[in-house]
């Protein structure tokens, strides 16, 4: 409620710098050659996107990102990496190879197509809707629809959810089979 | 309502993240890192997803991009499980080295 009576220029405002930390720890965690300040930059990502999310009046997944992204998973990110050990893998030792090339090339054209297909199709035409009042993105909104229309996607991900679980727990038991 | 930035600028920042996390999987040989380039290619189109639900004033995108977090924490359970199955049995942790299912 309270960046509504704001106004434009404050959203703006938020919008270009959340925008920029977001691109910039983008760019910052496949750039690092340590894995550990890799996810630390992640978490900024994690947490510039929780604002956008917010501008897009989507309140309960910006909360839920903090909380499930930057909270629980890249704690356990940093725990598995602290576990592993420090091992330190420049990302440009080898010089431009043919790979490294072809890699530069397929994100490029990812998102020079994007871009183009936004900016040619789309560009004029996507809008804020304005049906949209106070409730949309509140987490009551959000459990009501979850529970309502959405029961099977919300039934079907605890079930992924099991096996994920599951399949982690399996993963990393002690065997006494002979290991090759 | 809110004012601001136009619904495309956020599929703009969508499409960079997109890519710079392909760009991360490609590129990079640490799994750990490959892990969390995943990561920026899910949030990329979890942001898209919100975006359209801005657009179309309708919740169905934010719901499936609360389906697209739990799948995330899936697969980080699985693949975090598999890096520490790989360090346990003394293999090298890079993708390049990691090639004997290859037939």
């Amino acid at each position: 409620m309270l960046a509504i009576s704001a106004g434009g220029g404050l959203v703006w405002a938020v919008w270009v710098i959340a925008g920029f930390v977001c691109l910039a720890s983008g760019v910052a965690v496949i750039s690092f050659s340590n894995p550990f300040f890799s996810a630390l930059a992640l978490i900024g990502n994690l947490g510039s996107l929780a604002v956008l999310y917010l501008l897009l009046s989507a309140q309960f997944l910006a909360a839920a990102q903090v909380l499930v992204y930057a909270g629980a998973v890249m704690v356990m990110f940093l725990f598995v990496i602290a576990y592993v050990g420090p091992r330190v893998d420049p990302p440009w030792t080898s010089g431009p190879s043919w790979q490294t090339v072809a890699a530069a090339a397929a994100a490029g054209s990812i998102f020079l197509e994007i871009i183009v297909a936004i900016g040619l199709k789309a560009g004029g035409r996507l809008h804020h809707s304005e049906h949209v009042n106070g409730t949309f993105g509140t987490p009551g909104w959000i459990g009501r629809l979850l529970l309502t229309d959405h029961l099977l996607a919300f039934e079907i991900t605890s079930i992924v959810l099991l096996v994920a679980a599951v399949g982690g727990v399996i993963l990393g038991s002690h065997t006494k089979r002979a290991t090759g | 309502m809110l004012l601001g930035p136009g619904i495309a600028w956020y599929l703009g920042i969508a499409a960079f993240l997109f890519a710079t996390g392909a760009l991360g999987v490609l590129l990079r040989r640490n799994p750990l890192i490959v892990l969390l380039s995943l990561e920026i290619m899910l949030n990329g189109g979890n942001l898209a997803l919100i975006a359209f639900a801005r657009h179309a004033g309708n919740g169905a995108g934010q719901i499936f991009a609360l389906t697209v977090m739990a799948v995330a924490a899936a697969e980080v359970c699985v693949g975090l499980g598999l890096v520490v199955a790989i360090n346990r049995r003394r293999l090298a942790l890079d993708v390049d080295q990691l090639s004997e299912l290859r037939g």
